[in-house]
C-alpha cells in the first residue's frame, strides 16, 4: 500500500512538474551462488529521457540502491558478568535487509531531502524496522548503529557517495560489489532520479540471487528433508571411514 | 580456492579447511586422540559459526571413529556388551545435549556455553597431559610401577549387575550408563567424540582392561556422534555437508601421515607439544571471554 501510494504520488509529481524518465539496465539480473562463489559485481547504467530541455539552474542527481531480502534480526549486546563477557541485552528487528548498498552522485544528506528519503525509504536506516516503536527502548540508537556497523564491516551494507558517474546530466553508470557471504533471495535494484533534493522518477528491477547446482541441492535437502539429509551425512561419513580403513590396511 | 559453504553461508578457503583437517588428522594419527576437541575451536577461529562447527564436527567424528573401530574389530578388542550399555547412556545424553543446545541457541547463549565448556575441558585435559608427558620425559625409560586400580566400593553396591565377558568384569550397568550419558551430552554440546573423558573413566571408574578400552569407546562414539549429527540436522539445521566432506578428506590423509610419523618419532615425548597446543587453544578461547571485545554487539537471527 505504501509503495503504491509512493508510486502514485511520484507519477503525479513527475507528470505535473516535468517529464524526466529513467531508462536503465543492469549487467546481470541473475547471480548464481556456486560452490566457488567469491562475490560478484553488478554494473548499472542508464540515461535520463526527457521531452524538453532541462532547467539549467537545478541540481540533478542519481541514487542507486540494491537491497537483499528482508529478514528478521536480533542484535545482542555483551556485558561483563562474573568476570567474563556474555550476551546480556538484546534488541529485535522485525526486518532488516540482509544486504544493502547505496551509491549516489554525491553525499546523501546534500542531495536528498529528509522527507523524500523517508517516503522512498532510500537511506539504509529507512530499511531497518525495529520491533518496538521508536523511543520505547532507551539505547535503541546504539543497537541500530551496531547492526549497520557490523554489516558494513562484513561488506553487507555500504553507502558510497560519489560512486555514480553522471555525464551531461543524462548518462549515468555505477558498479556495486556483492560480497562472497551473500544470502540467496530476490534483490531489488532501485534507481532514483533526484532534482534539487526531490525524487522525480524511479525505476525498479529484481536481481535473482540463487544457489545453484550442488549448493542448491544441499541447502534444499537440509531444510526440506532434514532427516534424510542427516542420514545421508552419516552415510557419507561411514563411507569415508570405511575407505580410510581400507587404505590403512593396504599401507 | 574459495569455497562457499551452503549451510554455514560463508565463503572460506578450501585449502585452509583441508590443511586444518590434515593437521588435526596428523595429530590424531600420532597420538591416538580423536581430534574433535582441537578441530571445533579451530573452526571457530576461521569464522565458521559455532553452531555449524559443533554439528559438522560431530559428523566428521563419525568417519574418524568408524575407520578406527574397524581396525579394533579386526583385532577383536571391542567389548560389544559394554559398548552397547555405554551407547544406551550416550543416546540419552546426546538427546538431552541437543535440547540444551537448541534452547540456549534461541536465547543467544549457545556460543557462551560451547566456549565455556571448551575452556574448562581443554584447560583440564591440557594441563593433565602436560604434567603427564613432562613426567614421562623426565623419567625417560625408568619404568614406573603401575598403581593398582582403586576399587570403588559404591560401584559394587549398585543394582543391575551384569557380566562383561570381553572385559572380564561383573559390575552394575549403572556406572557405564552414566559415563555414556555424560559423554553423550559433551558430544552434542562440544562436537567431540568424548574419548578423552570416556577412556580414563573406563579405566579408572569401570576398571576395564586397557586393551579393550579404545575399541569399545570408538564403538560407542560412532553411534553417539551419528545420532548427534542427525539430531543437529533435524533440530538446528546446522550440519554442513560440504564442510564435513572437506574435513573427512583432510582428516583421512592426515591420519595416515600421522600414524607413519608416530612410528618413527618418540610420540611419548612429542605429546608435550600436543599438550601445549591444547593449552594454547584454551588460552585463546579464555581470552576471548575475558578481554573486552572490540565489538560488543553481535547479530543473531535466521538459523545461526
Amino acid at each position: 500500500m505504501r509503495h503504491l501510494l509512493a508510486a502514485c504520488s511520484m507519477i503525479f509529481c513527475a507528470g505535473a512538474i516535468q517529464a524526466e524518465e529513467i531508462v536503465a539496465a543492469l549487467s546481470q539480473n541473475r547471480i548464481s551462488i556456486t560452490a566457488n562463489f567469491d562475490g560478484s559485481e553488478i554494473f548499472l547504467f542508464g540515461a535520463v529521457k526527457r521531452d524538453e530541455q532541462p532547467p539549467v539552474d537545478e541540481q540533478l542527481d542519481v541514487i542507486i540502491t540494491i537491497a537483499g531480502p528482508l529478514e528478521p534480526a536480533v542484535v545482542r549486546k555483551k556485558a561483563k558478568r562474573f568476570g567474563i563477557w556474555i550476551n546480556t541485552d538484546s534488541f529485535e528487528f522485525t526486518y532488516a535487509p540482509s544486504f544493502y548498498a547505496v551509491a549516489s552522485t554525491g553525499p546523501m544528506n546534500k542531495i536528498l531531502k529528509g522527507w523524500d528519503d523517508f517516503r522512498h525509504r532510500i537511506g539504509v536506516e529507512r530499511m531497518i524496522n525495529p520491533v518496538t516503536p521508536p523511543g520505547m527502548v532507551q539505547d535503541e540508537r546504539d543497537y541500530i548503529d551496531a547492526l549497520v556497523r557490523i554489516r558494513q564491516n562484513q561488506g553487507l551494507y555500504s553507502t558510497t557517495p560519489a560512486t555514480v558517474d553522471m555525464s551531461e546530466d543524462t548518462l549515468f553508470v555505477t558498479h556495486i560489489a556483492l560480497p562472497a557471504n551473500l544470502v540467496e533471495g530476490d534483490y531489488t535494484a532501485r534507481i532514483f532520479l533526484v532534482r534539487d533534493g526531490s525524487v522525480v522518477d524511479s525505476h525498479d528491477t529484481t536481481i535473482y540471487v540463487r544457489k545453484v547446482g550442488l549448493e542448491r541441492w544441499i541447502y534444499n535437502l537440509a531444510n526440506q528433508e532434514p532427516l534424510v539429509y542427516g542420514l545421508l551425512c552419516v552415510l557419507l561419513a561411514v563411507f569415508a571411514g570405511w575407505a580410510a580403513s581400507i587404505a590403512f590396511r593396504r599401507a | 580456492m574459495q569455497i562457499y559453504l551452503p549451510i554455514a553461508e560463508v565463503s572460506v578457503n578450501a585449502f585452509i579447511l583441508l590443511g586444518l583437517g590434515g593437521l588435526v588428522g596428523i595429530l590424531s594419527g600420532m597420538f591416538g586422540v580423536g581430534g574433535g576437541f582441537l578441530m571445533t575451536p579451530l573452526l571457530f577461529f576461521i569464522g565458521i559459526p559455532p553452531a555449524v562447527a559443533v554439528a559438522t564436527e560431530a559428523n566428521q567424528i563419525v568417519a574418524a571413529s568408524f575407520s578406527g573401530a574397524l581396525a579394533h574389530f579386526r583385532r577383536k578388542t571391542v567389548d560389544l556388551k559394554m559398548g552397547t550399555i555405554l551407547l544406551a547412556g550416550g543416546l540419552v545424553g546426546a538427546a538431552g545435549g541437543v535440547q540444551i543446545f537448541a534452547q540456549l541457541k534461541s536465547i543467544g547463549q549457545v556460543d557462551l556455553l560451547v566456549r565455556l565448556c571448551y575452556v574448562v575441558f581443554l584447560g583440564i585435559i591440557g594441563s593433565l597431559m602436560f604434567v603427564e608427558s613432562l613426567r614421562a620425559v623426565l623419567r625417560q625409560r625408568k619404568s614406573a610401577k603401575r598403581r593398582k586400580l582403586h576399587q570403588h566400593h559404591w560401584i559394587h553396591g549398585l543394582p543391575i549387575k551384569l557380566k562383561f565377558r570381553t572385559s572380564g568384569l561383573y559390575i552394575s550397568a549403572v556406572p557405564p550408563l552414566l559415563v555414556g550419558a555424560a559423554v553423550g551430552v559433551l558430544a552434542a554440546i562440544m562436537g567431540v567424540g568424548g574419548g578423552f573423558i570416556m577412556v580414563p573413566a573406563m579405566i579408572y571408574i569401570l576398571g576395564m582392561p586397557t586393551k579393550v578400552v579404545i575399541g569399545t569407546s570408538l564403538f560407542q562414539i560412532i553411534f553417539v556422534t551419528a545420532f548427534t549429527t542427525i539430531l543437529h540436522a533435524t533440530t538446528n539445521y546446522t550440519v554442513d555437508m560440504a564442510l564435513a566432506v572437506l574435513l573427512f578428506l583432510g582428516g583421512v590423509i592426515g591420519a595416515q601421515v600421522g600414524t607413519r610419523i608416530g612410528v618413527r618419532l618418540p610420540a611419548e615425548q612429542l605429546r608435550i607439544f600436543l599438550a601445549m597446543l591444547v593449552i594454547a587453544v584454551c588460552v585463546k578461547l579464555a581470552l576471548d571471554l575475558l578481554l573486552t571485545p572490540s565489538e560488543l554487539y553481535t547479530i543473531g537471527g535466521r538459523h545461526h
